[in-house]
């Protein structure tokens, strides 16, 4: 492990990306290399600081990685691949669109992206949000799983691409189709090995996997996502209850051992 | 539908030696020997009998005597038993023939065909009893010139040195997750490695809370299911190992069963009780040598270029020109998993019928890398079927820098090597979650004997080494003059990169 500097060291190393004043560092990424941004925002977690902006963000990749839980960051820019991944804590959002992998393996935290995002939202997510405004693309929220109070949840306002909660195991995916031309989501194999956790997605969806079913709403499911459409809507400033009228399809898994019988013993 | 399939085994007992202790009767879980009370008398069904030969171990009177079922069908080298008796079961269950270890197969080992050089007089050979031998060994990427600065008056080094392991002998101990073994099994295992000076993998069912303390002698494995990775997780390890393929099943995914995930195995992949835990065919971040480079500096990330990530593949045909690109993608370690490789559970067909010898592979991955010029980038880890000292002697002459070996360490805590570990009824508490069997093992005897294994393996390399008049394992380290082959074509012999015995 390297040696932790002081805030003050932090500040004379960076004079031409940082500027400190209290609790808020805004960092220039202009040109910088991500390992040397990621190091940055290292050196800034645990001195104090509590918010950073980082402005002119072009694919530099894992912010927010090996981060610790207090900071809010505010990425203006397009973030590059595996935001968040591993992440545990801190609360991300994103002036722009995401790459692929945003909140890969995530475990604790919060990512909102006012934009789109890339393939793979949340994959293998074990607990924290994810909020993404518009459309999101290919297998959104693949074996994402939970275990006891970590519920892994992702929201896209859009719509998203094939294999959506593919081999999901756990948590909640929500897709408010809000920006759709007709009522009809896109996405083929919708759900397929799917073995635990809840979808729910406003409109129809073109084609189901195999491994799922859509199932009667229970008072604990209108309870969850309104919820969420409400934290949604808070943060992109939209109407929750014209949402929340409309019709949405719950889709759960068929079993939690969608191969337990495949074998010869 | 009355089966076909006739039992594998026949199990005789000595009525005359056995003493109805019953000790049998508990101590195997497939219920293969019952008492009848009314006639006082010892039973045993052999259609049961998996032949692991616990209840024989056990018999205080050796009483028990279990032998192949001489019920053969005629004999066939085509249509033999094992194929016959595959089709019928299949037949009447539809579904895919599992089986356990690594595959069973003659001809896909070249380890015996491989020979040692030994001095005679022109070198003299050591005696490693009185002189000093060095087996110490470092995984990691080696950089490609070292700067010194002699300034001060002594050398200081200027270079800055990636993450390495030190292992005090070039084993470790494989991945095999907990949940396809047993808590005990993964205790007994880290005991052995932190006393021995060397590691062992947790392979991707997650690092139970009680061996966090381990934490400098653990790899902890990142496979395509993502089982209880998480921040702690990843820096609990020495190292990162990402799970690319198994040589026993390359390309294919694992399930582990709902029945095998109890509570604690729950907790541990923190994943509900009794689902299926599902691993993925792919790592599905991973589609290119691009994505792999994206998640080898993910977890470099994740873990402040503090630690070591390896990458793990099955030997598959085209291993050398993957093994490159693992290299350029950031690797510190590549990891080869050859056919022989064991597992918990594989379909059969893929066991032995996918892949390549680890032999092969691995001569051709180190050739390729000292072409490329970056052989020192990154260790090179021979796995997959070494079974004795000697195996991995020969690997690290044909270029590893260490290997990999676990049914070896099974073998030392009591396994027979019977093929059934994806049943979970392991009798010996090996491969099994019930706690009724898992007491078997008792972690601190189970370190013992796998302290005692690699202390013997250890001592036996050395033996070979002094035979050799070498003292360091590092002059052993891709020496491949040290080796000359025997009943192979030239074919061979040129990917092996060895000459013929008498050449």
């Amino acid at each position: 492990m390297n040696k932790k500097m002081t805030l003050k060291e932090v500040v004379n190393n960076n004079p031409d990306n940082l500027v400190v004043s209290e609790s808020l560092a805004k960092i220039d990424a202009t040109g910088l290399y991500y390992r040397d941004l990621n190091t940055l925002l290292r050196s800034l977690d645990g001195n104090g600081i509590e918010k950073i902006e980082i402005r002119n963000v072009y694919g530099q990749r894992y912010i927010g990685t090996d981060l610790d839980d207090h900071l809010n960051i505010d990425i203006y820019g397009t973030p590059g691949n595996d935001l968040g991944a591993f992440m545990r804590g801190p609360k991300i959002t994103v002036h722009g669109n995401v790459q692929d992998a945003c909140g890969n393996t995530m475990d604790h935290g919060k990512i909102v992206v006012h934009g789109r995002a890339g393939d793979l939202v949340g994959h293998s997510m074990r607990g924290g949000k994810i909020f993404i405004r518009d459309d999101a693309g290919y297998r959104v929220g693949i074996h994402m799983k939970e275990y006891l109070g970590k519920r892994p949840t992702i929201v896209i306002g859009g719509t998203a691409q094939d294999f959506l909660g593919e081999y999901m195991a756990g948590g909640v995916l929500a897709v408010l189709g809000l920006i759709m031309k007709d009522e009809l989501h896109d996405a083929r194999f919708v759900g397929t090995g799917m073995h635990g956790g809840t979808m729910y997605i406003r409109g129809n969806v073109r084609h189901l996997g195999e491994e799922v079913a859509i199932v009667e709403f229970t008072e604990e499911d209108n309870q969850v996502l309104k919820s969420l459409v409400k934290e949604f809507c808070n943060y992109f400033d939209l109407d929750a209850e014209k949402i929340l009228d409309s019709k949405f399809n719950k889709l759960i898994p068929v079993s939690s051992r969608p191969y337990g019988n495949l074998y010869a013993y | 539908m009355k089966s076909y399939v006739s039992p594998d085994y026949i199990v005789e007992r000595d009525q005359d030696r056995c003493i109805r202790c019953k000790v049998c009767t508990n101590q195997c879980s497939y219920e293969t020997h019952c008492y009848d009370e009314e006639d006082d008398c010892m039973y045993s069904k052999s259609e049961n009998c998996v032949n692991c030969q616990r209840c024989a171990t056990f018999c205080p009177t050796q009483a028990i005597t279990i032998r192949e079922n001489p019920n053969h069908y005629r004999s066939n080298a085509n249509w033999n038993q094992e194929i016959l008796t595959g089709i019928k079961k299949q037949a009447e269950t539809g579904g895919v023939v599992l089986t356990a270890m690594g595959c069973d197969k003659p001809n896909l080992s070249y380890w015996d065909r491989l020979l040692l050089n030994a001095s005679q007089v022109t070198n003299p050979s050591i005696d490693p009893l009185r002189e000093p031998m060095e087996l110490r060994t470092y995984i990691g990427s080696k950089p490609d010139k070292l700067e010194l600065d002699f300034s001060s008056g002594d050398a200081v080094l200027k270079t800055k040195l990636a993450p390495q392991l030190m292992l005090e002998t070039p084993i470790m101990f494989s991945a095999m997750s907990y949940g396809s073994i047993s808590l005990n099994v993964h205790k007994s295992l880290a005991r052995a490695a932190s006393e021995y000076g060397t590691y062992y993998n947790t392979g991707e069912g997650g690092l139970e809370k009680s061996l966090y303390k381990y934490g400098d002698h653990v790899i902890v494995q990142v496979a395509s299911g993502r089982f209880g990775v998480h921040p702690d997780y990843l820096d609990a390890g020495a190292a990162i190992e990402i799970k690319i393929g198994q040589g026993a099943k390359p390309g294919i995914g694992g399930h582990l069963p709902g029945e095998k995930v109890s509570s604690e195995i729950s907790e541990t992949r923190m994943i509900p009780m009794g689902t299926d835990a599902l691993s993925p065919a792919p790592q599905h971040d991973i589609y290119s040598i691009e994505d792999l480079r994206q998640l080898i500096y993910a977890l470099k990330e994740a873990t402040d270029y503090t630690k070591p990530v390896f990458v793990k593949i099955a030997a598959v045909h085209n291993a050398a020109a993957i093994a490159s690109g693992i290299v350029r993608a950031g690797a510190d370690a590549v990891v080869l998993d050859g056919i022989r490789g064991g597992t918990g559970a594989a379909p059969r067909i893929t066991r032995d019928n996918v892949g390549i010898p680890i032999e092969m592979a691995l001569a051709s991955v180190d050739q390729r890398l000292r072409d490329e010029g970056i052989r020192n980038k990154a260790s090179v880890i021979a796995a997959g079927g070494i079974k004795s000292s000697a195996d991995v002697l020969k690997a690290i002459a044909l270029g590893a820098d260490a290997c990999y070996i676990a049914t070896a360490a099974l073998v030392s805590l009591g396994c027979t090597v019977c093929q059934k570990c994806y049943t979970g009824k392991c009798p010996w508490g090996i491969a099994t979650t019930d706690l009724w069997l898992t007491k078997r093992i008792n972690p601190e005897i189970g370190a013992k004997r796998l302290v005692g294994l690699l202390r013997g393996w250890s001592l036996e390399i050395m033996e070979m080494m002094g035979g050799m008049g070498i003292n360091a394992i590092e002059s052993v380290r891709g020496n491949r003059l040290l080796l000359r082959g025997v009943s192979l074509t030239n074919t061979e012999l040129k990917i092996l990169g060895v000459r013929m015995v008498g050449e």
